[in-house]
């Protein structure tokens, strides 16, 4: 094993440590915003796994899934806000 | 004009012009560059016919995309925001680490307003992108042409002005040389 | 030697993702929470895109355009999610003693 292959499965370990946190908070609450606030920030991070998985897995094909899981996720999350403020439960 | 679109946030004339579309299909064309990253003879030929019928779809939406200052210079103009706005987002994040990081957690969080000089939606909207992206402040609402923010350590009893300077001037002179 | 430079960006980029998510898990009230999620992650897949750019340089392009869609739509996404709150009338977190 490369030093560099090395330091991209540390960056794995990091990446999986952010989204364990981030599920974390998306667990614990409090509130359905900051759930919200969790789901938002999951999905970019969960963007740029998937940049860093094409490089990983040496296929640019995650580029696009990339590419259209953020704009969905994007989608999303406007969707949820929108319901958040005009207040359907 | 501003009866036309009584729902609007603030006074911002959100119709689409000749204006408006040119700048649409500029954005359509980078973008199919972008995601086709060649220029073989029929990507090209796919691209403008693929730009010409997205930009006739979307032209009676693309009031927002109106108020860019074109001008030569304009690559370069946003080539500076985005450098300006580079260096705000390093600082911002060293920001984050600390407070993150320290223990004691040093947040003194309050909600300030700001005025903002520029008139389109696309500069005020870029304008809140920038805001929300750099240190400690979160664009909250845009109306007319106050902006509310969340600061993450807000000074006790600030005034629109001096939070203005603070927050928002950066930015608008860097805008303001290619949005309106 | 490229790809150490490369890994080692996508290893900052990663650190900025965790720094972001444990802002998350950290902040006490949930504009606070938004502030720091955005801010970092955001940094974080920059970081990730130059990484992978530099692994993949024929990448370039599509690497471009996602870096630029995310700096378009993440800081508006964050936006809407505050402004729901803000009109929800979700007031902001205070220090002790300060006001």
């Amino acid at each position: 094993m490369t030093l560099a292959q090395g330091i991209q499965f540390l960056a794995l370990f990091v990446f999986a440590a952010a989204t364990l946190l981030g599920l974390l908070r998306f667990l614990l609450g409090p509130a359905t915003p900051d759930r919200l606030v969790a789901t938002d920030t999951l999905t970019v991070v969960a963007t740029s796994i998937l940049v860093f998985m094409a490089a990983f897995l040496d296929s640019a094909l995650y580029l696009d899934v990339a590419l259209v899981y953020g704009v969905l996720a994007f989608v999303g999350v406007i969707a949820l806000a929108r319901i958040i403020e005009t207040g359907h439960k | 004009m501003s009866n036309a679109t009584p729902k609007a946030a603030g006074h911002i004339d959100r119709h689409p012009s000749t204006e408006s579309g040119l700048t649409l299909l500029v954005m359509v064309a980078i973008v199919w560059l972008l995601l086709t990253g060649s220029l073989a003879i029929q990507e090209l030929v796919a691209g403008v016919l693929v730009t010409l019928a997205v930009t006739l779809i979307a032209y009676p939406r693309s009031g927002i995309l109106g108020g860019v200052r074109w001008s030569f210079a304009l690559p370069w103009y946003i080539l500076v925001y985005l450098w300006v706005f580079t260096l705000a987002l390093f600082k911002s994040n060293f920001d984050v680490a600390r407070r993150v990081l320290t223990p004691s957690l040093p947040i003194r969080p309050g909600i300030v307003q700001v005025r903002t000089n520029l008139t389109s939606a696309l500069g005020r909207m870029l304008l809140a992108n920038s805001i929300t992206l750099t240190p400690g402040t979160l664009t909250i609402d845009v109306e007319n042409d106050l902006l509310t923010i969340h600061w993450i350590d807000c000074p006790p009893d600030i005034d629109l002005d001096t939070a203005t300077a603070a927050i928002a001037t950066d930015f608008e002179v860097a805008l303001r040389r290619f949005v309106r | 030697m490229i790809n150490i430079l490369g890994s080692l960006f996508i290893l900052v980029g990663a650190l900025f993702c965790f720094l972001g998510a444990l802002g998350l898990m950290r902040m006490p009230d949930v504009y606070n929470r938004i502030q720091t999620g955005t801010k970092a992650v955001t940094l974080g897949v920059l970081f990730t895109l130059l990484g992978v750019g530099f692994l993949h340089p024929d990448w370039w392009a599509k690497l471009i355009a996602i870096g630029g869609f995310l700096l378009m739509t993440n800081p508006v996404g964050s936006s809407v999610i505050a402004r729901a709150l803000y009109k929800a009338g979700v007031q902001p977190w205070r220090a002790e003693g300060d006001r």
